[in-house]
């Protein structure tokens, strides 16, 4: 336990000590929100449409979006520990390969939990409020750290099976694909697009979208949050435990 | 400096950096995505926009979308050609390069042909995708030479202003520098809605934003309706002109430290 919670802090210790991981992440979602919703404010003036202002219905967005530079971030201190030959020493100690990954994961907890807040404060001070109230911040957050290491995962797995960074960053255009071909301009039953409203369905970044929306926009809404959660936590689960099976194969390759 | 040795830098350079990229697929695979991603987020996401009250454009949203689409696969054809202006320098290709070429201009004509075919290739590849979504061009094909034209004149502008900044930082730490400001100039414009439609301080943005202009001016083409021509063009040959001796002061910098 000593040694994953030496390997948490090191990580939490790396990212945040990383201006070029924080800011971007935080920068960059917050500058597509305000385009967006000056862009797309008449988007509300379509009928069943269901917000009064974009700005609240696009703050969902950067939780998500934050999560998908988390999948960066971590992926590309994976590589680094890789070609360091961190993990090296690492597969040296007792540590089971969940409880690495999940050490290794816990920079990435820290950031997506900074994003949560500060997406959070955006939407109070410049937004409506969160329709669910205070108790809705909790769930908020909640699922936003859920969400991160999802992604997060995901880049610790495309690093651990490359092994260098390159292929991250060659990868990362993959991670916003999913994030563009879900429900996040318009809601799905206002997608009139046969084959994007069938991808967007199928794509589970869509309901972890309407998760947090459902907390911004209609209060408590069991069967979205449900599904937010359920799509984002399988998420996590299939990408730790493929992360995991990826760092086993490096282990025995060293 | 003859002409013999303007173009053969020119032709060494571009031949190289069309190489290198058609070679490396992490360079090659990321400037054809991230249009394609832009077109099918925009025209399968957001296709019911042409619903809303005040939303004029006979035709269709998909064409609406690729008016947007194509200047900016043109224009980050250009970007990503200015981000190997850098890597060279880093790499310290370049100044063993500086060293070789005797007409130095055509290092900057070499990046800039490359840039060329960069572009021709995203807008070739983002057009047969919108052709296959139902893409509409209404325009003629004078209108279309206009269209092309001003998107391949907005990849000069891109490459030659992130040359001159990747000459003068000669470093990929560049990056940032050279894509920001074109990434806000592209998003600060109607990108989803007619102008009008806009609302708060991105109006305001694209009511002074150059790009404003060349998209009002491309849909118009495509739309067989052409519109504020003189005014886009003039504008955006005032950009690859400023652009043209920015990028020479940089070539002039890097000659310097050589």
């Amino acid at each position: 336990m000593n040694q994953v919670l030496l390997l948490a802090r090191r990580s939490v210790t790396r990212t945040l000590r990383q201006p070029a991981m924080v800011v971007p992440s935080l920068i960059f979602p917050l500058l597509l929100l305000s385009i967006n919703s000056s862009g797309l404010d008449s988007a509300t003036r379509l009928p069943g449409f269901p917000a009064d202002s974009y700005f609240q219905f696009a703050l969902a967005i950067p939780f998500v979006q934050g999560a998908l530079f988390s999948a960066n971030s971590a992926g590309t201190n994976i590589a680094s520990d890789i070609e360091s030959g961190f993990l090296n020493r690492l597969s040296l100690t007792p540590l089971r390969r969940v409880s690495l990954m999940l050490g290794q994961l816990t920079g990435i907890l820290a950031l997506g939990l900074i994003q949560a807040l500060t997406f959070v404060v955006v939407g109070l001070v410049f937004g409506d409020g969160i329709e669910a109230g205070p108790g809705g911040v909790v769930v908020l957050v909640l699922l936003s750290l859920t969400i991160s290491l999802a992604f997060g995962a995901i880049g610790a797995f495309v690093a651990l099976r490359a092994g260098n960074g390159e292929a991250v960053q060659g990868a990362f255009p993959l991670f916003f694909a999913v994030l563009f071909l879900s429900s996040m301009y318009l809601p799905r039953n206002l997608i009139d697009i046969g084959w994007f409203h069938t991808v967007a369905t199928w794509n589970p970044v869509s309901y972890m979208l309407e998760g947090i929306r459902s907390l911004l926009l209609a209060g408590w809404d069991g069967e979205a949050l449900a599904l937010g959660f359920g799509c984002a936590g399988a998420v996590a689960a299939v990408a730790v435990t493929a992360a995991s099976a990826a760092l086993r194969t490096r282990m025995v390759r060293t | 400096m003859s002409r013999g040795s303007f173009l053969s830098a020119a032709r060494a350079v571009s031949w190289r950096n069309i190489h290198i990229w058609v070679t490396n697929p992490v360079l090659l695979v990321p400037g054809l995505l991230f249009p394609l991603f832009f077109f099918t987020a925009f025209a399968g996401g957001l296709s019911r926009i042409d619903s809303v009250p005040g939303f004029d454009y006979d035709a269709g949203y998909t064409t609406f979308v690729y008016g947007f689409v194509l200047l900016q696969a043109s224009t980050f054809g250009g970007v990503f050609s200015a981000f190997s202006v850098a890597r060279d320098f880093e790499s310290g290709f370049s100044r063993r390069l500086m060293l070789a070429a005797t007409n130095r201009g055509g290092i900057v004509a070499g990046y800039w042909i490359a840039a060329l075919v960069r572009a021709a290739t995203n807008i070739a590849v983002v057009t047969l995708v919108a052709l296959v979504a139902g893409l509409e061009i209404h325009g003629n094909g004078i209108d279309l030479i206009g269209l092309y034209t001003l998107a391949l004149l907005m990849n000069a502008f891109a490459l030659l202003f992130g040359t001159g900044v990747a000459m003068r930082l000669r470093t990929m730490q560049a990056g940032p520098a050279i894509q920001t400001p074109a990434f806000l100039l592209l998003f600060l414009a109607p990108v989803w809605v007619p102008y009008d439609l806009l609302t708060g301080w991105v109006q305001a943005a694209a009511s002074v934003n150059p790009v404003t202009l060349m998209l009002e001016a491309g849909r118009g083409f495509l739309a067989g309706d052409p519109t504020r021509v003189l005014p886009a063009f003039s504008v955006v040959a005032l950009l690859v002109a400023v652009s043209l001796l920015w990028a020479r002061g940089g070539l002039r910098s890097a000659e310097r430290v050589a």
